[in-house]
């Protein structure tokens, strides 16, 4: 069961909301603190693709974030935009990252997974049980 | 923190101070200044970090979008930054074989090979 959820309109000035309050529930559940960073930077790219998807497709569900601490620190951040649209994302190399014809959208997506898959060992995306959607997992272990 | 921002002038560079956090909310206003600048004709932009205390996928977005108007009008680009945290978002993105990153606003405008400095 989670021990915080968390769910926000899709807009842009509540991902920092989401980050803060899932650092805040890291350091309560005890993940370390030189993981902190990252979990906030983890955290905020998962709310941000998940804002950007339910733009994308005019949806005006909430996205859901849920912070679990047992055992480790678990968050799931769910979005409710088509499936195709979530999974199957890919970093980008170095000279794609560059060329003119990227758009700076498709290169903000690459980009957010390259931080998401980077910074989180243990990383899913996949679709969600039931409905529309996929949701993106991410474990810290906890270091009591 | 919010983001903040500020220009300053150092020879034929124009050095732009970005402190607080530069995220999906705030870089937008990050896209507006940069694109202010390089419309009214600033040609060699040094981007100074050395206050940002966070910096996502889209703050990042605007930076390239930056670095590709300036490359195509002949001008520079280049970003100052000596974090640890920060440095470690632009290797694990390969963003630093993008960017020219230097540890301090001296250290980039003697770098750059587009023009003399002051």
């Amino acid at each position: 069961m989670a021990t915080v959820k968390l769910s926000f309109s899709p807009a842009p000035v509540h991902v920092r909301t989401a980050r803060l309050v899932g650092v805040a529930v890291a350091r309560r559940a005890g993940v370390r603190e030189d993981l902190l960073d990252e979990v906030r930077l983890a955290i905020g790219e998962a709310c941000t693709r998940a804002v950007a998807l339910h733009r994308q497709y005019g949806l005006h569900d909430p996205v859901l974030v849920e912070m679990s601490d047992s055992g480790a620190y678990s968050v799931r951040v769910v979005d409710r935009a088509p499936i195709e649209a979530g999974i199957g994302l890919a970093a980008l190399p170095p000279d794609e990252l560059a060329k003119e014809s990227l758009s700076e959208d498709a290169l903000t997506t690459g980009v957010g997974f390259a931080l998401l898959a980077g910074f989180v060992e243990d990383l899913q995306v996949r679709p969600v049980d039931e409905g529309i959607g996929t949701e993106v997992r991410m474990v810290w272990p906890v270091g009591r | 923190m919010e983001l903040s921002l500020a220009t300053r002038t150092v020879g034929e560079h124009t050095v732009l101070e970005v402190g607080g956090e530069v995220d999906v909310y705030t870089a937008p206003r990050l896209r507006e200044r940069l694109l202010e600048l390089i419309d009214g004709g600033t040609r060699r932009v040094v981007v100074d970090l050395g206050r940002v205390d966070f910096l996502d996928s889209t703050g990042l977005g605007v930076l390239v979008g930056a670095l590709k108007r300036l490359r195509s009008a002949d001008g520079s680009f280049a970003l100052v930054c000596d974090k640890e945290p920060l440095l470690k978002i632009f290797r694990i993105t390969a963003l630093d074989q993008v960017f020219p990153l230097h540890p301090t606003v001296d250290a980039a405008i003697s770098a750059d090979p587009t023009g003399a400095s002051a």
